[in-house]
């Protein structure tokens, strides 16, 4: 998915854009309200991540400009300020949805999911593996004819895999990646929701393998 | 405030009725003692008109007096309480006619009658008395003539004006006393209703004072208004100065947990990758610290003055199912809000949100995945109750959880603060209400908001 990220603090927009590449998307990172606007004009967006606090104006006004230019991709609001105070003015400005930082990278992919399965009810790019295609908004995963709607954790599972096919993945780092870090989650989950994308992928060229020792690996063919 | 506490309407008002009370005793005494000086000169008068004919009768004869007392000399004594009539005629100190004992010598001639008061027969009489010596052959002769008269008509006539003096003082008195309240009610008016226009504000109304104020109360009303300046300028002060001391601390904390996230998902060694989640886990803690201490200093500062207003409890549920879903649905679980209607109660609406949003996160961190989190909206008694499907809570713990900082023994290795049951129940204390936890037997917990 192609993001649009309009955040003054060079630091946290660097790690921002790490993250979300190294999930496979596509972030542009403009630093100023008018730069944001620059990128809009030239570009197409999935979503809008928008801080509210800039150095050229408040996010507010941009949000109500881009409203009123019948701008209709979607914006989630990235605040650093108490929810409370914030929250009415955000929502009633139309921005989709909002997050307090710091937050939680899973989280802000739930939320834009979420926004986006509103707004468009499917994403537009599917991945696609084989004769698997993953819908990663709708939470849809098409083999042949045949339609899966998956779980949340079997999506973001599957979602991992089918962007790094190939790679071996430790179950250790599949707990990172799944759940929060609260740490109540044990790597037998993770077997169990292997086993579910097993079974959903019995009738695709798709398995996933397991490796004694490393972990699991998506394989095609 | 201190000291004993005065009020200056009923001081104003005292003041005017005493004042016109000392008026209408003063108009009382004043009149009386006018009118008994009258009425003294009055019988004074007619005693010396009486005394006056009775010394014109006198006549001497060969160094005798001999007076033919006449008719009218008594009969202008005449009155309608029948007063009786005493008099003594002395030639030298030897009485001629009239009473024994009215009057006693020596006698001296004088030019004017005297009066005086005196007691004869065992009654008040006055008295008027004249003595003139009558030149005659041989030697002239001394006349004493002595009228004296009750006093019965005239006390009649004091009593009717005292009487008539003390019903206009009373008159007096009662349309002062009103006039006093009306004035005193009417000067302080303009303060009352200074005082009801600022009382009626909301708790964060600070707008200066605008209304007319007589120009007594103007002072009070510059100083009110430049103190509603400061406290203005020193809550927006306070207010801009958390919201940047917290954009100033969470953004880099977003920056280092953003980085943590990106290095964890590259390390491979097992050292680096706890140190790492341990990092997000503590930033984690830290930020949901100060956001759950804010909102507990917000609940409390708003529990202390409330604005209520008329809320919809479901639709404030269906606007946090909204929000929180994309959260629940990260542990596949699903939000169900029950309800028949709205149900629309006098209440802060920040208040049962952020208390109502603190129950359904802790139901959505201690759910085991793929479960449901139950939100019931209750009409009778009214009440949000938000129910989960797991462990439930420590039964020996159970009264303890709702206190500051306190965590269940079971909640392990969840990210709390320890305050999000603490600021539900304050919540539900500020709206008369409480907080109910109990365990559901088929395993996982209730938390139930009266309000």
């Amino acid at each position: 998915m192609k993001y649009l990220l309009i955040e003054d603090n060079a630091e946290l927009a660097g790690a921002l854009c790490t993250r979300m590449r190294l999930d496979g998307h596509v972030i542009d990172h403009a630093r100023t309200l008018s730069e944001g606007s620059d990128f809009l004009s030239v570009g197409e967006y999935d979503l809008i991540l928008l801080d509210i606090m800039l150095p050229d104006g408040d996010g507010r006004a941009f949000l109500e400009r881009h409203r009123a230019q019948e701008g209709d991709t979607p914006v989630i609001v990235l605040t650093a300020r108490s929810e409370v105070s914030d929250r009415v003015s955000m929502l009633d400005l139309g921005a989709d949805d909002y997050l307090t930082k710091p937050f939680d990278h899973a989280e802000l992919q739930a939320r834009c999911r979420a926004v986006l399965r509103r707004r468009t009810g499917s994403a537009q790019t599917v991945i696609r593996r084989g004769d698997a295609a993953l819908d990663p908004v709708a939470s849809v995963l098409t083999i042949g004819e045949a339609e899966v709607t998956l779980r949340n954790r079997e999506l973001r599972l599957l979602e991992l895999f089918m962007n790094a096919p190939g790679q071996i993945f430790s179950k250790d780092k599949l707990v990172d990646r799944l759940f929060s870090y609260d740490g109540t989650v044990t790597e037998n989950a993770i077997e169990v929701y292997v086993g579910r994308l097993r079974k959903h992928l019995e009738p695709s060229s798709l398995t996933i393998s397991t490796h004694r020792g490393l972990g699991y690996r998506l394989d095609e063919g | 405030m201190r000291g004993r506490a005065t009020s200056l309407r009923r001081r104003l008002t005292w003041t005017l009725i005493g004042g016109a009370a000392v008026l209408a005793v003063l108009f009382y005494l004043v009149v009386r003692t006018y009118a008994q000086q009258i009425a003294q000169q009055g019988q004074d008068r007619i005693l010396e008109a009486s005394l006056t004919s009775l010394m014109d009768a006198a006549v001497v004869r060969e160094g005798q007096v001999e007076v033919d007392v006449p008719y009218a000399a008594f009969a202008m004594l005449d009155t309608a309480a029948d007063d009786r009539v005493f008099y003594a005629i002395h030639q030298g100190a030897e009485l001629l006619t009239g009473y024994d004992g009215l009057v006693d010598g020596p006698f001296v001639a004088m030019a004017r009658p005297a009066f005086d008061t005196v007691g004869f027969a065992g009654i008040d009489v006055r008295l008027a008395q004249l003595t003139r010596v009558l030149p005659a052959s041989p030697a002239p002769v001394m006349l004493t003539v002595s009228v004296a008269q009750t006093r019965d008509s005239l006390a009649g006539t004091l009593w009717a004006i005292s009487v008539n003096a003390a019903l206009f003082g009373g008159a007096f008195f009662v349309l002062a006393a009103g006039m006093a309240l009306w004035t005193s009610r009417s000067t302080m008016r303009p303060l009352s209703q200074m005082a009801e226009a600022v009382a009626r504000r909301g708790p964060r109304d600070l707008r200066p004072v605008v209304r007319a104020v007589p120009t007594e109360l103007s002072p009070l009303v510059t100083s009110l208004n430049s103190l509603m300046t400061r406290l203005s300028a020193s809550l927006t002060q306070s207010e801009t100065f958390i919201a940047e001391a917290a954009h100033r601390v969470r953004t880099p904390l977003a920056t280092v947990r953003t980085h943590a996230e990106a290095t964890l998902m590259r390390v491979d060694r097992d050292e680096n990758r706890a140190a790492l989640r341990s990092m997000i886990r503590a930033i984690d803690e830290s930020s949901r610290a100060a956001g759950q201490l804010l909102d507990h200093a917000m609940v409390t500062f708003r529990g202390d003055q409330m604005e209520r207003s008329a809320v919809d409890l479901v639709g404030i549920c269906r606007e946090l199912v909204d929000r929180l879903t994309p959260v629940a649905e990260m542990k596949d679980l699903e939000l169900v809000l029950r309800a028949d209607g709205p149900v629309v109660v006098q209440a802060d609406p920040i208040l049962i949100q952020n208390a109502v949003r603190n129950l359904i996160d802790n139901a959505l961190k201690y759910s085991p995945p793929e479960g449901a989190v139950r939100i019931e909206v209750q009409a009778d008694p009214v009440a949000v109750i938000v129910c989960d499907e797991g462990a439930g809570f420590p039964e020996a713990q159970i009264a303890e959880l709702s206190q500051r900082f306190q965590r269940g023994a079971n909640a392990g290795d969840t990210v709390g603060s320890g305050l999000g049951l603490t600021i539900a129940q304050d919540v539900a204390e500020a709206h008369g209400g409480r907080l109910e936890l109990v365990n559901v037997d088929r395993g996982g917990a209730c938390a139930t908001l009266y309000l």
